[in-house]
Formats: C-alpha cells, structure tokens, sequence
C-alpha cells in the first residue's frame, strides 16, 4: 500500500485566519494572549466578518492589537474602548465593532465605560482577557489578582483587608438588563479553548443581530509576571483562578438562546 | 433669515444642527447644559446621533470613536469637564482626528462656581491635554459671533484634521441676544480617506496614537508642529475699534472684550485716544497684528476675567516695546464698563499722555 500522499489528494486541516496579520507579536513565550487572537480572528472569518469590522485595541500588552488584525482598528485610551467603541458603533450601526481588552484596562480604570456599555446595551462585542495581573507595566496588582498573590506592587501577597477581593465582572456585568451574553471561559487547555472559540462566535452574532451588549471573559495566563513557566501557568489557571472565576455562562437572554 | 431672540447656548447648539453636525456626546454641567438639551431634541428628530454619556471622560472617548469614523462630531462642557476631558483631547490631537468642543468657562479653581469666567485662558490654549500641542481656539464676544464660530470651527477642524474648541465663557452662554441662524446645510456626501469604515476593497486602515520609537514620534510630533506653524500663520483673527489713532490699546476677549469696547467708547467721549484690538482666536494668538500696533501705540492695558493670563501672549507678542498694564476680575465677576474706563484712566495718565 502506497502512504505517500499526492498533492491533489492533501488536504489544508490549519491555515493562518485571513483576519490575522502576518506579523511578529511582541507577547512573551507563553502568553494565551496569542491563542485569544487566533480565536478572535477564526470567528470573524467563519462569520465572513473582516471587512465589517472596526477593532478598537486598549491599553495594556494588546495594545498592539490593530498591527495584529487585518480590520480596520482604533486605539484607545486606558480603559476607554467602550466608550470609543460606543462612538464607532453609533457612527457605523452595520459595521461590526469589538474591543478586545484586559483586567486592568476593563476592571479598573474602564470600570465605568465598560458598565455603562453594558447598560445601554451597547451593540459591541468585548473580548475581556482575564490574568490577574497588570501585563504591561511589570506585573502589578490588579483588581482581578487572587488574594494573597505576590505582584510587584504586591510583594508580600494581596491583603484583601486592605485592598479588597478579586472582582468578578463578568457577574457584575450580568446584572444589566442591556447586557444580551455575559460568558467565563479559559484558555488553560484544548477542551476550553474549543468552548471559548464556540462563545465568541456566539458573542459576535449576538452584536450581528442587533441583540444588545455581549462580552467572553478569558482566564488567560501570564508566565512573565506571574513568575512561573509557561506550561505551570496554564496549570496555575486551573487550580487558582477557577475557583476564584467560576467558568460559566453568567447572561444569555432568552433572545440569545434562539439565535 | 431674520433675527431671533436666542440664548447662547441654545443658538450654538442649533448652529451645530444646520452645518452638519452628525453626532453629539455630553455631560450635564452649569452653565453649557442647554447646549446638550437642545440638541437631545433636535439630533433624535433628525435621527443623528445624540448620547448622553456617563461622564465628561467617557463624551470626549464617544467623540474619539465617531470623530475616527469622518463624521462631523462635537462634545461641550464647562471647566472641570473640560478638565475631565485633557485625557481624550490629547489622544484627538495625537490621532490628528477633527472635532469640535465648546467650553463655556465657569469660575474655578475646583468646583468654583457657575458665574462667567475666563480663567481657563492657559487650560485651552497651552495645556488641553499631555503632549505638545495646541488646539485652535475660538473665543466669541457675542451671541451671534458663537453661531457664526460654529461653522467656522467644523471647517477648520475639517481643513486642519485638528480639534477646535470655542470657548465662551459662562456669559455669553447664557444670555439672550438677537440673532440670526444659518440656514439649515446638508450633511457631509464623502468620507476622507483616513477614515474607519470598514477594510473592503482597500488596505486596512488604523487610527492611533502610539509611535513606539522615539524617531516616529518625534516624526509625528514635527508633522503636527508643521501644521500648528501653518495654521498660526493663516489663522490669527481679531477685530479691532478706534486703533487708527490710539495711544493706548486695550485688549480683551470675549464678555471681558465686549465691556471693554464699551468703556473704550466712554473713554473717547472723554477725548482720550483709547482703541480696542478683541482677539477671536486666542491659539494662535493674534500676535502679528498686536505687533503691528505696538510700533504706533505708547501703552497697552489688557482686561480679563482672571488673574492675567491672556496678557503674557501680550507681552510676548509686543516684545517689551512698550508698558502693559492689566485689569482683571476674578471668580465669576464680570468687570462693569467704568470699571475698565477707571482702568484705562489710571494706564493712560501713567503714560502721560495729554488730552
């Protein structure tokens, strides 16, 4: 039996996403930040989306994200992207606008835009990536670091007596009523990857039907500042930050369901 | 078109409508909120775009994203909202998106007050947010010249890709006067070639304001230093009363220009050889026709309602050739004509020029 096959007969089983740059990033080894691109881009060219959509890329290592697409993209201010992203959409209501955003950017200093976003039901997509930690600066505390965590302006382990306890925002966001699809999933390994490309597909027709506000959170790991290699990180998501980060479905309305 | 009683702020508003205003994001805050009313009305029944944001921080983002779309966008506020805002202009200026703002200046520092002030002179002209730049900034003297600088300001924002802010203080805000409207324009039929819309059919276009290497951003920094030079050339706008002649020159902008015109006219009822020079623009500064007076005039005296800021362009503009004097008022006070005619009085004896 002949196990060589001939050109014609191969087949294409992964190829680069039209949507993604063909580009160096500059994240460290390691970093899920790269796994959550290639999410994002495979779903907007499954749902033939690219030269509908307008990024809007925030402060913080993705800051770089609009060299990373192949979309049309902005660059916010620190924690502003919903915001922005507001002032894009209502210009632009058929185009297709996401922002792609981290825990210091979207749970600390975005903490308003990103509720007020939400609240009106603004029609975006957020992909909220989750790590626990400021990347950019050198690991600094975020309002997502676990009690008890050791980071650079946390040297002796987050004291929640005096710097309170983690804040779960996909919880928070799920409270309002313009909220359409609120989801926690991780990228620690295959199985959840798989379910996190599932919710952002889902997230992005929810904005292409007009249903309102939808936001996939993504416990993603951060080797550099988290101090740990990268393959024990992806371990370190699993054991610590679930607990504190409950993967799940925190709002699909009704109208989401039936899509 | 005939005249109407108008409210300031009510009048820019509606100017805004008719040149093609496409989408508005505000804040309430006394004395610019009728601004914001108004349009909430006429922007939702001309089916724009009007959105009254969770704060001053989050309009001056809004007017970020659709100013990044082409569109014809405006925010306004009053002093700390404008304060609220330094954050987002500065990321507008470092875009080299245009867009309109229109602060309608209020006693400070902190909350303040809500009087007419003009003590955010530097805030709008020297420091509207971190970076190296300056925004044009417009300073109307009446109800009609806010209508007229509407219009104006869109264009050079368009013209320039570059923020204009029209800065009124709280008087010319909220009083009435008549005055006539433009007739109602059609919205923009292009969309410039920077502008986000979508990557279809061309290259993907990216609208930002990071330039990581220190080489591209001193680039980039040259490149809008060009455009300031530019626009500080062509741009300079005042207006002028009584300088042919004049021995003293006083200088004033806005509400503060206005009742120094009238103190001026009380002033030359008395014989005195007293002009006004009212600056319109005040970035950039009309220094070279206060250059060009210096050489014929033997004093100046500048009146603000501040502490003095106006008056340091002034004294950069006249190179220390002749004396300055200033009179100013501040906390929302609003100098009365005899007043300044006082002022003008005691600066025009000390220079010991005789009737």
């Amino acid at each position: 039996m002949e196990l060589v096959m001939t050109p014609t007969e191969m087949q294409v089983v992964y190829e680069h996403p039209r949507s993604l740059a063909d580009v160096p990033t500059r994240y460290c080894p390691g970093c899920t930040h790269g796994i959550a691109h290639r999410l994002l881009a495979e779903a907007i060219d499954e749902l033939g989306l690219l030269e509908r959509t307008i990024l809007v890329a925030p402060v913080g290592c993705s800051v770089f994200a609009y060299e990373y697409f192949n979309a049309d993209a902005c660059q916010a201010a620190h924690g502003r992207a919903p915001a922005m992203a507001t002032g894009v959409k209502r210009m632009l209501p058929e185009n297709i606008v996401i922002t792609y955003q981290g825990d210091g950017d979207l749970v600390s200093i975005g903490a308003a835009e990103i509720m007020h976003a939400a609240a009106r039901g603004e029609q975006i997509t957020t992909i909220f990536i989750n790590n626990a930690v400021y990347g950019m600066t050198g690991g600094q505390m975020a309002p997502t670091s676990l009690p008890g965590q050791k980071t650079t302006s946390s040297p002796l382990g987050r004291d929640t007596h005096l710097t309170g306890a983690p804040i779960r925002m996909s919880e928070v966001l799920a409270q309002f009523d313009g909220a359409a699809y609120i989801v926690r999933r991780s990228l620690h390994d295959v199985a959840n990857i798989r379910k996190a490309k599932k919710a952002i597909l889902t997230a992005l027709k929810v904005q292409m039907a007009g249903l309102g506000f939808s936001m996939v959170e993504l416990l993603s790991s951060c080797p550099t500042n988290w101090g740990i290699a990268p393959e024990k990180a992806l371990d370190w998501i699993e054991e610590n930050m679930i607990p504190h980060f409950p993967l799940g479905d925190y709002k699909v309305r009704d109208d989401v369901k039936a899509l | 078109m005939t005249k109407e009683l108008l409210k300031g702020n009510v009048a820019i508003a509606e100017a805004a409508v008719r040149v093609g205003l496409e989408a508005y994001f505000g804040y309430p805050i006394t004395p610019q909120t009728e601004l914001l009313e108004h349009l909430s009305q006429r922007m939702t029944e001309l089916g724009r775009v009007f959105l009254q944001a969770e704060s001053e921080v989050a309009a001056i983002n809004m007017v970020y994203g659709a100013a990044s779309t082409g569109a014809r966008v405006m925010t306004s506020s009053s002093s700390p909202g404008i304060s609220l805002m330094q954050e987002g202009l500065s990321y507008i200026a470092g875009s080299e998106l245009p867009c309109v703002i229109v602060d309608v200046m209020r006693g400070g520092p902190g909350l303040g007050n809500i009087l007419p002030s003009q003590a955010d002179y530097f805030q709008v002209t020297r420091s509207a947010g971190h970076g190296d730049f300056h925004p044009i900034v417009l300073a109307p003297a009446s109800v009609q010249e806010a209508i007229d600088f509407v219009e104006l300001a869109f264009d050079l924002a368009d013209k320039y890709r570059h923020m204009v802010l029209i800065a009124a203080d709280g008087q010319i805000g909220q009083m009435m006067e008549p005055a006539e409207l433009p007739p109602m324009r059609p919205l923009r039929d292009s969309t410039p070639d920077w502008a986000l819309t979508g990557a279809k059919a061309r290259e993907k276009r990216v609208v930002t304001s990071l330039y990581l290497k220190g080489e591209d951003e001193e680039a980039f920094n040259l490149k809008i230093q060009k455009k300031l030079k530019q626009i500080k050339k062509t741009e300079q706008r005042s207006v002028e009363y009584a300088t042919e002649d004049a021995e003293l020159l006083v200088i004033g902008f806005g509400t503060a220009g206005r009742v120094a015109y009238s103190a001026v006219e009380a002033a030359r009822e008395k014989g005195l050889r007293v002009g006004l020079l009212r600056p319109q623009t005040l970035w950039p500064f009309p220094e070279q026709r206060i250059s060009e007076l210096a050489d014929c005039v033997s004093g100046c005296l500048v009146v603000e309602m501040n502490a003095g800021q106006m008056i340091e362009d002034v004294r950069l503009a006249i190179g220390g050739q002749i004396p300055v004097t200033f009179y100013g008022r501040t906390g929302g006070i609003v100098p009365m004509p005899d007043e300044v005619l006082a002022a003008i009085e005691e600066s025009y004896h000390r220079l010991q020029i005789t009737v």
